[in-house]
C-alpha cells in the first residue's frame, strides 16, 4: 500500500450558523482545504463526506452542487462522533490501496442547541426519568462515576479538564468559547449531570471541516510534500461485548483496542506523541482517556490533570484547540478539525498555541448511545 | 392467534419486563452456557460469543449492587429532574440502567455496590389504547447486605 499524506486541510470557525445550510457549511470548509493545497474541485477524484443528522439527505452531493458537479464518486457516512473520522479513513484507505491519488474528505454537522438524545420512542413512551438516563451529560457521567470508584478521582479534578480547555481556546480564533473559566466557576455553574456541570459539556455547535488526502506520488509530483502531513496510522474500532454493554456503551475497551492498533500500526508508542486531540465531549471524559490512550498509566488520570501534564508547556499537551468543550462539537465535523489542529501543529503554523517543535501527534475520536453501541477512531500524524 | 390485549391491562415498558396471567412482573434474560455471559432479555445468539446453541432463557435477579450512576439535574423537557439514573449489577449476572428511587439524589449519599432490588411500578405513563406502562425501578435494599 502507498502512504498517504494530508496536502490540504482547514475548518470555517465554529459556531452557530442558522441561515446556512449544512451544504454551505460544507462547502466553505472544502474550499478551505482545496486553497489550503492549492488545488481544485476539477483534481479530487472522490469525495468522502460525514454528516450524522442529515445522514439520509446525500449531504455530499449537495456540497459538490455547491463546489462542483464533476460527476466524481461521492460516499456519505454516518457513525455517531465518529462520523468525520470514519469518511478521512475511507478517504485514505481508498488512497492508500492505489484506487485514487487524490480525494477530498468533508465533516460537517449543523447542530441546533440543547441535549442531545431522542425523548420517546415509536410506542410514545418516555423512557428518560423512568430507565434511568439517556442524555449524554448522563452517560459520560457514569462513566466518570465509575473512574471514581475504582480510584478516588474528585469533582475537582474533573473540572480541572475544563479549566485547562477553556485556557487553550483563548489562543484559538475558530473555538466557540474564548474565554477563561476558573475552577470556582466551572464546579459552580449549572449542575447538569453529576459530576458534570456546564462548563464541563461540550458546546452543541455549527461547523465544517475539510482536507485533501494524496498519494506520496502525486504530493511529491505536485510539489505538496513540503507542508504535508503524513498519516502515520488510521485505525477503528467498534464497541466489544463488556459486562455492562446492555446499560451502557463501551468508551474504554473500543479506545484502548483502537490506540493499541493504532501504536502498532505506526510502530509508535505513547511516549512518541507531542500533542493529543482527543474527545472531550465531557469533562470526565477526557480524563478516562488519558489512561485509555496510555498517556498514563491506569489510576493516573487526576494526577496527571492537577500536575498540568497535559496544558500547552506541559509533559503531554491535550486539546490545545480547546477540545469539543470550547471550540465545539460539531459530530460529524469533529473528526476532522482535530485532524486539523494537529496537523496545523505539525506544520509549526498554530500561533501562540503551538506546541513547540511538534512532530507527531494522535487524534481520537468515540461516540455511541445505550442500547446501540460505540465507535472509535484514531490517527497518527507525523510531520512529513 | 395472540390474545387481544385486555383494555386497561399493564404495559411492559420494556420487552424484558414480562408481565404473568396473574399480573406478577419478573425480568427475563438469557445466559450463553458457552461463554457463561447473562444478557437482559430473550436472545438467539449470543452478544459476547456468537454462539447460536445453547443459549438458556432465565429470570433474571432482582437483588443486585450499585455499580455507578449520576444525578442527573437537566434532563429532555417534561422530565422531572433530579433523579439518579443507576447502573446496576445484577447478583445473578446481567447489568441494567433504570431510575434509583426512595433515595435522596445526593451524590455523597450512594455508596458504590449498595445492595439495591428490582421493583415494579406504574410508570405514570399511559399507551395509546390507554393502558399503564409498567416500569421496573431500583430501590435500596439494606437488608441484603452481606
Amino acid at each position: 500500500m502507498t502512504e498517504a499524506y494530508i496536502v490540504g486541510i482547514d475548518m470555517i470557525a465554529f459556531g452557530r450558523y442558522p441561515g446556512r445550510t449544512v451544504a454551505e457549511l460544507g462547502a466553505e470548509a472544502a474550499l478551505l482545504a482545496l486553497d489550503d493545497a492549492g488545488l481544485g474541485i476539477r483534481d479530487m477524484q472522490a469525495l468522502y463526506c460525514g454528516n450524522l443528522l442529515e445522514a439520509h439527505l446525500m449531504v455530499g452531493q449537495r456540497i459538490l452542487r455547491e463546489i462542483g458537479l464533476t460527476g466524481i464518486p461521492v460516499v456519505n457516512t454516518a457513525n455517531a462522533c465518529a462520523t468525520g473520522a470514519t469518511a478521512f479513513r475511507e478517504g485514505l484507505i481508498a488512497v492508500k490501496a492505489g484506487l485514487h491519488d487524490l480525494v477530498l474528505v468533508v465533516g460537517v454537522e449543523q447542530m441546533g442547541s440543547g441535549l442531545l438524545g431522542a425523548s420517546s420512542r415509536p410506542d410514545g413512551f418516555v423512557e428518560e426519568g423512568v430507565l434511568g438516563s439517556s442524555t449524554m451529560p448522563a452517560m459520560f457521567a457514569q462513566i466518570g462515576v465509575e473512574h471514581a470508584r475504582k480510584y478516588g478521582t474528585t469533582f475537582e479534578q474533573f473540572a480541572r479538564v475544563a479549566v485547562k480547555n477553556h485556557h487553550h481556546s483563548t489562543m484559538n480564533t475558530k473555538a466557540m468559547s474564548r474565554r477563561e473559566t476558573p475552577l470556582r466557576e466551572v464546579m459552580e455553574s449549572e449542575m447538569i449531570s453529576w459530576p458534570n456541570t456546564k462548563l464541563m459539556c461540550s458546546i452543541n455547535v455549527d461547523g465544517a471541516a475539510a482536507a485533501v488526502i494524496a498519494s506520496r506520488s502525486v504530493a511529491k509530483r505536485l510539489g505538496l510534500l513540503g507542508r504535508a502531513v503524513r498519516v502515520r496510522a488510521s485505525e477503528m474500532t467498534s464497541g466489544p461485548y463488556t459486562p455492562q454493554e446492555f446499560a451502557i456503551p463501551d468508551f474504554n475497551q473500543v479506545t484502548r483496542n483502537c490506540a493499541r492498533a493504532a501504536y502498532e500500526g505506526a510502530g509508535l508508542g505513547p511516549e512518541d506523541l507531542d500533542l493529543v486531540e482527543l474527545h472531550d465531549c465531557f469533562a470526565t471524559a477526557e480524563l478516562i482517556h488519558y489512561e485509555n490512550l496510555g498517556l498514563c498509566p491506569d489510576g493516573d488520570a487526576g494526577r496527571m490533570i492537577d500536575a498540568g501534564e497535559t496544558a500547552l508547556g506541559g509533559r503531554i499537551p491535550v486539546n490545545v484547540s480547546g477540545g469539543l468543550l470550547s471550540k465545539g462539537h460539531p459530530l460529524g465535523a469533529t473528526g476532522i478539525a482535530n485532524l486539523y489542529e494537529v496537523a496545523t501543529h505539525l506544520r509549526g503554523a498554530a500561533g501562540t498555541r503551538q506546541v513547540e517543535a511538534a512532530r507527531i501527534g494522535l487524534t481520537h475520536v468515540v461516540g455511541g448511545s445505550p442500547g446501540r453501541g460505540s465507535a472509535c477512531v484514531v490517527h497518527i500524524l507525523e510531520k512529513a | 392467534m395472540a390474545a387481544e390485549p385486555i383494555q386497561g391491562a399493564e404495559v411492559p415498558a420494556v420487552p424484558f419486563l414480562v408481565i404473568g396471567a396473574d399480573a406478577s412482573a419478573h425480568l427475563v434474560g438469557t445466559r450463553c452456557q458457552g461463554c457463561g455471559v447473562t444478557i437482559p432479555g430473550k436472545r438467539c445468539v449470543c452478544m459476547a460469543c456468537g454462539a447460536r446453541s445453547g443459549l438458556e432463557p432465565i429470570r433474571l435477579t432482582e437483588q443486585g449492587r450499585l455499580y455507578s450512576f449520576t444525578v442527573v439535574h437537566r434532563s429532555f423537557p417534561g422530565v422531572k429532574t433530579p433523579f439518579v439514573a443507576a447502573i446496576v449489577n445484577l447478583d445473578g449476572g446481567g447489568t441494567l440502567k433504570g431510575t434509583l428511587v426512595g433515595v435522596a439524589p445526593d451524590p455523597h449519599a450512594l455508596p458504590y455496590d449498595m445492595p439495591v432490588k428490582v421493583v415494579y411500578r406504574d410508570s405514570g405513563q399511559k399507551a395509546a389504547d390507554g393502558s399503564p406502562f409498567l416500569a421496573y425501578y431500583f430501590v435500596p435494599s439494606p437488608g441484603d447486605q452481606t
